[in-house]
């Protein structure tokens, strides 16, 4: 057949809109308008919702697997530390100390240093503070060299003299007519200059660049940092600068004679840095700082579940470390416990809501929605008042005689205080969607269960609790998923055996600062809700759950 | 409601911004500065910014009393690139730790605070207690237990030795400490026969934890963990504790303000510092007003003010003679000051070198400990 005559048939076999397009397209067109419409009039929304809630969520997540700290602020040193070999016991070799000391360097004059510290000393115990003392101290390395330059010609320890040597002319004639307030001029180096003094031209490159974007200050006016007299001490003494005829020759030529003489003080990085703090000399420090190099980890999600990266893989804590796993299963559970203890109470509150004459209904309605209108903090304090020790419940029950004065019972700063506290603080949520459900349930049903001869219980558990099951499916996964993220109230109630994960979630938000570990925990608490949710799905059917008639 | 609330300070603070520029003295014309609410709050109100406003015609300050999550929400402030705070009020180790993280401005002593009536300069009239670049001291306070009077067994002196918290019988009754392992930590170790100058040598050691979370074990059924400071003094005021620690100027108005039955020990009462800190990122004509705040609130005659409204020590050696009555008691302030000689026979100095280190490693312990 050709297709010549099976395009005649296809169109033959076409329905036709007025318009004489083919009906299907004419339809999908008027249903892509709708859609659009119908997109254009929730895109605030959506938009909304996007932007103040999605994207900080995801981003608050992306925390937990996040790590370019390491990378960004140590980049020569994560370079040499690739090459050695951990499992050995030794210390890195030379290179990666002069590359920690330049990173460190350049990271202590934009004073990030410290935040580098505590970052890893969330995974190593000493880290904080160690990276604080050598940033204090690294300026003693350099000294000893600049000391020696100084002492040989003034010019080395001056702005002017180096900066005609770095750079190049264009740029110190732009330099010499600068006046303040005018913009600096960009840094350019010399033409050549990295062939003869390549150390000291990337240090004093740094040096030329955070001068003049970050302090704004004349090149001419700064001396060099300590950085660049250590740069140019290695230079001197690998290379050869005979070659070398631009300005400051002269100079530079002297130094490179003052280098070579036997009395030429240097000193070893290494040495310097286990000065500043002896943990320098603990391979430790350097595993973490390796195992901690690459852009994204594993490490705040081990942590969550209480592990911990090792040489040999990931590894179960010590014992007394263990402390999230707990928290997790206690706050599952205890969220269960309370759900079940709504469901408890709020059902025959809902039906008596749905029961009762509209006037009383409406009051008990009020009573419901009272403690709903109160500030949470002043229910939860309240709750404290009724359970403690000497609190109101105490009391009575030592006033009735039922409890002996000496041995008052223990009702709060512990779990019974939590599922007592937060029952009552999220029975509205449960009563509310029940309600909605209950007041549906015709009447007609139940008397006809009645007048077919079934006693009351029949009729209760045959006709009308098979009806308000979507009202406690309903509430049961508000109050469960209100309940799984609770914290102000087993922060005030719950003392030690009645706090949840959610606790820890906070503290590590607004005290420790570890919002790596924070987001990991959160991610985890995350997928359990939509799990659980899946089940319930599979098992209850979420299609059985209504908010209302 | 609270819509309205927002439109109405948006345009407040484009009228206070656009008075700013007009006034064209290169400072703004307001701040926000941030503190602890409370008593202590109202204090720095009386103490400095009434009498800085009254100087300084057409500048306001707003307070917000956020100070206990400072470092959190600077950082996030610092990250969204809007700094809405002029000047937060924090305690020394956040201090530091705002300053490695870059978000407070480093200052300069000499240069940015007053020097003291006698011409000493700020630098040696602070002394140690500049414990970081950043930090402007403005009060020492401390951490130190109080103990319900009426609660002590007959015949019993009341206690007065930091290791009496350990001792179930001599003093039934329940204690209340704070639940973190800063201070509990030192005190366990004391009284479990460490000396003082060892105390944390040994705690840098899984060992000298492991001795001091045993030592608090044996009193661990009978301590209610606190997390704020207004929990103990009302554990305190409705007997549901026999001694409890929190801050001295908290035991202060239980004891002078509310007459409760309560008692100050102050044996081994950990010192620690409070003070100012200007973020990093303010816009030059804010920076200057902080600036100018700052150097005004922290002058010799104004420390020593604010010890008329609350017992916490002047920063200042300058000002510890200036201490006066309670401008409400009448009361002298003296001696309820922390450093009073006689209340600090025995003191610790919160170690903030230590804690920067070990508060994660001994945290996650001490709460897993407390899980158990």
């Amino acid at each position: 057949m050709s297709d010549a005559t099976a395009d005649a048939q296809n169109e033959a076999g076409k329905v036709l809109a007025a318009d004489g397009t083919p009906l299907k397209k004419s339809l999908r067109r008027a249903l892509r308008t709708q859609k659009m419409r119908a997109l254009l009039l929730i895109a605030p929304l959506l938009i909304f919702v996007v932007v103040t809630f999605i994207a900080p969520i995801l981003d608050m997540l992306f925390r937990s697997v996040e790590n370019q700290i390491v990378s960004e602020t140590l980049p020569r040193t994560v370079v040499e530390l690739r090459e050695w070999d951990e499992e050995t016991g030794n210390l890195p070799d030379e290179a990666a100390w002069e590359a920690a000391y330049k990173d460190i360097f350049y990271a202590a004059e934009r004073k990030l240093h410290t935040r580098l510290g505590t970052r890893l000393n969330y995974e190593q115990t000493g880290i904080s503070s160690l990276f604080r003392k050598s940033g204090r101290g690294l300026d003693d390395i350099g000294e000893v060299y600049q000391d020696q330059f100084k002492d040989l010609d003034k010019s080395w320890d001056k702005g002017e003299p180096w900066a005609s040597m770095m750079g190049s002319d264009a740029f110190n004639d732009a330099m010499s007519n600068w006046k303040k307030g005018d913009p600096l001029p960009q840094f350019e180096a010399r033409a050549g200059i990295a062939e003869v003094l390549p150390e000291t031209a990337a240090a004093y490159d740094w040096f030329a660049r955070f001068q003049l974007t970050e302090e704004e200050k004349s090149l001419h006016k700064e001396e060099p940092w300590t950085l660049v007299h250590w740069a140019l001490y290695k230079d001197l003494k690998a290379g050869d600068v005979s070659g070398y005829t631009g300005p400051g020759a002269e100079m530079l030529a002297e130094a490179d004679a003052l280098v070579d003489t036997p009395d030429f003080e240097t000193i070893a990085i290494q040495d310097a840095f286990v000065e500043f703090d002896e943990d320098w000399a603990d391979v430790e420090v350097w595993r973490t700082i390796k195992t901690y190099s690459p852009p994204y980890t594993s490490g705040y999600f081990l942590n969550a579940v209480d592990m911990q990266k090792s040489p040999t893989g990931p590894e179960m804590r010590d014992e007394d470390e263990r402390i999230y796993g707990l928290l997790f299963k206690r706050t599952l559970f205890m969220s269960l416990v309370i759900t079940f203890s709504c469901i408890l109470l709020a059902y025959p509150v809902a039906y008596l809501l749905s029961n009762l004459p509209m006037r009383t209904a409406n009051l008990l309605m009020i009573l419901v929605l009272l403690p709903f209108w109160t500030s949470l903090l002043v229910r939860t304090s309240a709750w404290k008042v009724m359970l403690q020790q000497q609190g109101v419940i105490n009391d009575v029950l030592v006033w009735l005689g039922l409890v002996n004065d000496a041995d008052r019972l223990v009702m709060i700063n512990n779990q019974f205080g939590t599922i007592v506290a937060m029952t009552h603080i999220l029975l509205p949520f449960m009563i509310l969607p029940m309600y909605s459900v209950m007041s549906t349930i015709p009447p007609s049903y139940v008397r006809a269960a009645k007048s077919l001869g079934a006693t009351n219980w029949t009729t209760f558990w045959r006709v009308y609790f098979p009806q308000s099951v979507p009202g406690i499916g309903a509430g049961s996964i508000l109050v469960f998923i209100l309940a799984i993220g609770y914290y102000i109230t087993p922060e005030i109630v719950g003392g030690t055996t009645g706090t949840f994960i959610s606790n820890r979630i906070a503290y590590h938000i607004s005290s420790s600062l570890n919002w790596g570990l924070a987001a990991a925990l959160g991610s985890i608490l995350l997928v359990v809700v939509l799990v659980l949710y899946w089940l319930y799905d599979r098992i209850v059917g979420i299609d059985n759950v209504k908010l209302g008639g | 409601m609270k819509l309205t609330k927002t439109l109405m300070a948006t345009s407040a603070l484009t009228v206070a911004a656009a008075g700013a520029f007009a006034a064209g003295h290169g400072m703004s014309d307001s701040m926000t500065l941030v503190s602890w609410g409370g008593a202590y709050q109202s204090s720095q109100q009386k103490a400095y910014v009434e009498p800085y406003i009254a100087m300084n015609e057409g500048v306001s300050a707003t307070w917000d009393e956020s100070s206990a999550e400072a470092v959190a929400k600077l950082r996030a402030m610092n990250e969204a690139g809007n700094v809405t705070w002029d000047l937060v009020d924090v305690v020394a180790a956040d201090a530091i730790r705002l300053c490695d993280e870059g978000l407070a401005l480093e200052i300069d002593p000499d240069e940015d605070l007053a020097a003291a009536p006698d011409g000493t300069s700020a630098e040696d009239d602070f002394g140690d207690l500049l414990v970081s670049d950043c930090f402007i001291p403005q009060i020492v306070y401390s951490t130190t237990f109080g103990y319900r009077t009426d609660m002590v067994p007959a015949g019993m002196e009341a206690p007065s030795q930091i290791c009496d918290v350990f001792d179930l019988e001599k003093y039934p009754g329940k204690r209340a400490l704070e639940k973190r392992p800063i201070n509990n930590m030192e005190w366990a170790l004391l009284c479990d026969g460490v000396a003082k100058e060892d105390v944390y040598d040994v705690l840098e050691t899984e060992e000298g934890q492991d001795q001091a979370l045993a030592k608090l074990g044996t009193i661990k059924d009978s301590v209610i963990w606190w997390s704020a400071g207004a929990d103990t003094p009302q554990l305190l005021a409705d007997g549901e504790i026999f001694m409890g620690s929190t801050y001295n100027g908290r035991l202060f108005s239980v004891i002078e303000e509310q007459k409760q039955p309560v008692g100050m020990m102050w044996d081994a009462q950990v010192f620690d510092l409070d003070g100012w800190i200007i973020p990093a990122g303010l816009s030059d004509d804010r920076l200057a007003r902080a600036k100018d705040f700052v150097k005004f609130a922290t002058d010799t005659q104004r420390l020593a003010d604010q010890s008329k409204y609350i017992s916490y020590g002047p920063a200042r050696l300058s000002s510890a003679p200036l201490v006066g009555q309670h401008a409400d008691l009448g009361i002298e302030m003296a001696p309820h000051m922390p450093t009073d000689p006689e209340n600090a026979k025995n003191t610790f100095l919160y170690n903030y070198e230590f804690w920067a280190d070990y508060r994660d490693d001994i945290d996650a312990k001490f709460q897993a400990w407390l899980a158990q």
